[in-house]
C-alpha cells in the first residue's frame, strides 16, 4: 500500500575549498534576523523539466523560510540572472543583501529526477561545502528538495535537517460522539497523506520506531484496547502479546526497537510494563495504586520519564528502566501530562494543564528551567507534543472544543517562535515524528 | 491489490482474536443507549417493554444506568451508590444478563491519562457491584477514555454528562 521510494543516489562532484569563516548562523533561543538568502528558480536542463525545476525550488523554500529562521529575498530583486554552475556575481546578490545563494538544475528523464544544487556565502564569496547531485525517481521528488534543503539548513547552522522526515498521526472524521479515526502517514509539512488503517475501529496514539519502519498503536479492534504493531511499508497490523490484564495501551518502542513499554490496567489500576517483541517476556517497572502512565525513553534506553498521579494529580517522574525509585520532576502549578524525551537527550517536552488553560511546554530532565511554547484557552486544548529528528521543533494537536470542533496539527520552534498550523486535508491529532530518512 | 492483502489480513487478525478470547459478551443483542458510546453503537433490539421490569428499558430508564464523577475523580457518590444499589438489585433478579460498565471522562485531560481514568471509574462500579453480590464472572470493564463524550459542548454543563460510567446489559450464555 504503502510505496517505497526509489533509493536515493548522492553523488558528490566538485570539489572545492571552504574558506575560513564560512557563513553560519547559530540557533540560539534569543531573537534571531532570519538569514536572507536567494533561491533562482533552478534551471531546466532538459526541455520538458521546467515545471518540476520549479516545484522543487518552491518546496525547498518552504522548507527553509517555514523554520522562521531564514527569509527568502523575492526573485523581483534579483540584479543579475544566475547560471548554474558559473561563478556568482557576487556584488549584485550583495547588493540586495543576500547572505546564502542556493543554486541549481533539475533534469527529468526516463522517469527520474536528477537534481544538482550549489550553495554559496555571499559575503565571503566563497561556495559553502561541495555541489552535489541527488536522483530519485519522479514520484520522490519531494523528498530530493526536502534533502537539499536539508544539507543548506545543516551547512548554514551546523546542526542537522529534519525536512525529510515523516509523521504519523491520526486522521479523524464524523461527528464528536462517534469519531471515525484512522492511523495515517504524511511527510513531515503535512504533504503525501496516506491510510494505515481502515477506521472500523477506535485508534489511538500512533508511535513510530526509532527506525520509522513500525509503528505502535492502540486499537479497540478486539473490543477492548490492546496494542498493536503496524509495518509502514506493508500497512500490515498485528497484536502484541502483552503482560495479562484488562486494558493494555500507551505504547512505546525502546530504542532497540526491540521491546514496547507500555501501560497496563488491572482492577482500576494503571501500571507501566516492558515486552520483550520476539520472546513475549514481559517485567514490570513501576507497582502503585496510581496511574502510571505516557512512558518516552531517554536516547541512551537506560530512563524513562512517565506521568503519574501518585502525588494526587498529574505529574512527570523519572526512573531507571531497569527499575528503581521514580523521582518527580515537575513542581511548577498544574498538571503535567504526555512527556517525551528530546532527541539530544537534555528536555522532556510535556503538555500542562493550569487554570483552565492547556499549554505545550519544554523542562530540562530535572525540571528546571520549565518553559511553556503555547497556550490554549477559550475553547482550545493543546496535547501530545512529539520531536523533530534534531530536536529543534516540537509538533503536537490543538483541539477546538464543543461540537463542531476538532483537532489540528501545528509546530513550534524549542524556543516559543514560529507557531505554525501544519496543513491536512481534515481533522488530525496524536502525531509522532519519525527519523530523518536516508 | 495491497490494499486487500491487508484487509485480508486485518479480519485474520480479528478472527484470531475473537478465538483465542471468546468474549461472551459480545452477543448481537447488546443494548446502549448511551448514544454511540458503546462499540456497538446504539442497540436497536432487545429493548422491551419499559413497563416491563425484566427489560433492558426498564433497566436504563427506571432503574438508571449511568453514574457521574467530579472532575478527575473516581469516587462514588451517595447518588451514585443509590443508582448501583437499584442496579445490583436488577442483576441479582435477572440473573441471566450481563453487564459491560464503560468508563468515560470528559474531554478536558489528555488522552491516555483519560483512558485510565476512564478504567479507574468503571472498576469503582464494578467493585461495588461485586460487594452487592453480583458475580464477578457477569461483569467487565472497558474504559473509553475522552473518545465518546455523551454530550458535545465545551462547557461543564456537558463535561458533567460525560464523566461517567455505563453499566450495559445484554443476554449472555451463563456458564
Amino acid at each position: 500500500m504503502f510505496k517505497k521510494f526509489m533509493a536515493l543516489l548522492l553523488v558528490v562532484f566538485l570539489g572545492a575549498p571552504v574558506v575560513a569563516e564560512p557563513l553560519r548562523l547559530t540557533i540560539t533561543d534569543g531573537v534571531i534576523e532570519p538569514l536572507p538568502y536567494a533561491i533562482p528558480t533552478f534551471q531546466a536542463e532538459i526541455a520538458g523539466s521546467e515545471d518540476m525545476a520549479a516545484n522543487i525550488t518552491r518546496v525547498i523554500a518552504e522548507d527553509l523560510s517555514g523554520t522562521g529562521l531564514f527569509r527568502q529575498i523575492p526573485s523581483s530583486a534579483f540584479i543579475s540572472q544566475h547560471i548554474f554552475d558559473t561563478t556568482p556575481a557576487y556584488p549584485d546578490w550583495r547588493a540586495i543583501n543576500t547572505q546564502a545563494l542556493i543554486t541549481g538544475a533539475v533534469a527529468v528523464q526516463g522517469g527520474q529526477v536528477v537534481v544538482k544544487f550549489r550553495l554559496y556565502d555571499v559575503f565571503t564569496g566563497a561556495e559553502m561545502g561541495e555541489g552535489q547531485q541527488l536522483v530519485a525517481g519522479v514520484d520522490g521528488w519531494r523528498r530530493l528538495a526536502h534533502k537539499v534543503a536539508d544539507q543548506v539548513y545543516s551547512r548554514i547552522t551546523g546542526e542537522s535537517g529534519y525536512f525529510d522526515s515523516r509523521v504519523i498521526y491520526v486522521a479523524e472524521s464524523g461527528p464528536k460522539d462517534n469519531r471515525r479515526k484512522v492511523i495515517s502517514i504524511m511527510d513531515y509539512d503535512g504533504q503525501n497523506t496516506q491510510s494505515l488503517t481502515q477506521g472500523n475501529s477506535l485508534v489511538l496514539a500512533p508511535r513510530f520506531s526509532p527506525t520509522g519502519d513500525r509503528v505502535l498503536y492502540t486499537s479497540y479492534e478486539s473490543g477492548s484496547p490492546r496494542i498493536y504493531m503496524l509495518n509502514v511499508s506493508s500497512a500490515v497490523a498485528q497484536p502484541i502479546t502483552t503482560a495479562p490484564g484488562n486494558m493494555a495501551f500507551s505504547p512505546r518502542f525502546s530504542r532497540d526497537g526491540q521491546r514496547v513499554i507500555y501501560s497496563l490496567e488491572t482492577g482500576g489500576n494503571t501500571d507501566i510494563w516492558m515486552t520483550d517483541i520476539a520472546t513475549g517476556q514481559h517485567s514490570r517497572l513501576t507497582n502503585a495504586p496510581s496511574i502510571e502512565t505516557g512512558p518516552s525513553l531517554s536516547p541512551d534506553g537506560s530512563q524513562i520519564v512517565f506521568e503519574s498521579d501518585r502525588s494526587g494529580t498529574q505529574q512527570l517522574y523519572v526512573m531507571p528502566v531497569s527499575g528503581g525509585e521514580p523521582r518527580r520532576i515537575s513542581f511548577g502549578e498544574g498538571r503535567y501530562g504526555t512527556p517525551v524525551w528530546s532527541p539530544r537527550g537534555d528536555l522532556v517536552a510535556f503538555t500542562k494543564q493550569n487554570a483552565g488553560r492547556f499549554h505545550i511546554g519544554v523542562m530540562r530532565t530535572d525540571g528546571s528551567e520549565e518553559r511553556l511554547l503555547s497556550s490554549a484557552s477559550g475553547g482550545f486544548l493543546d496535547e501530545g507534543p512529539t520531536w523533530a529528528p534534531n530536536g529543534r521543533v516540537i509538533m503536537f494537536f490543538r483541539e477546538a472544543l464543543g461540537a463542531g470542533g476538532g483537532p489540528s496539527l501545528y509546530s513550534v520552534d524549542i524556543s516559543g517562535r514560529n507557531l505554525r498550523q501544519v496543513p491536512s486535508n481534515g481533522f488530525a491529532s496524536d502525531p509522532s515524528w519519525g527519523p530523518l530518512l536516508r | 491489490m495491497q490494499t486487500l492483502t491487508k484487509a485480508a489480513l486485518i479480519v485474520l487478525a480479528l478472527s484470531t482474536a475473537a478465538c483465542t478470547r471468546p468474549d461472551r459478551f459480545g452477543a448481537g443483542n447488546s443494548v446502549d443507549l448511551n448514544a454511540a458510546g458503546g462499540a456497538g453503537g446504539i442497540g436497536m433490539s432487545g429493548l422491551g417493554d419499559v413497563n416491563d421490569p425484566t427489560s433492558p428499558a426498564y433497566f436504563q430508564q427506571n432503574v438508571g444506568d449511568r453514574v457521574l464523577f467530579a472532575v478527575d475523580q473516581s469516587t462514588l457518590s451517595a447518588e451514585g451508590r443509590a443508582v448501583l444499589d437499584g442496579q445490583a438489585q436488577w442483576l441479582m433478579t435477572n440473573n441471566d444478563y450481563l453487564a459491560v460498565i464503560e468508563g468515560h471522562a470528559d474531554e478536558q485531560g489528555t488522552r491516555e491519562y483519560n483512558l485510565a481514568l476512564g478504567a479507574r471509574r468503571a472498576n469503582a462500579v464494578y467493585e461495588y457491584l461485586i460487594s452487592k453480590g453480583i458475580s464477578a464472572s457477569r461483569i467487565r470493564t472497558i474504559s473509553y477514555g475522552k473518545e465518546r463524550p455523551l454530550a458535545t459542548c465545551a462547557s461543564e454543563s456537558c463535561y458533567s454528562q460525560n464523566r461517567r460510567a455505563v453499566t450495559v446489559i445484554s443476554i449472555g450464555q451463563l456458564g
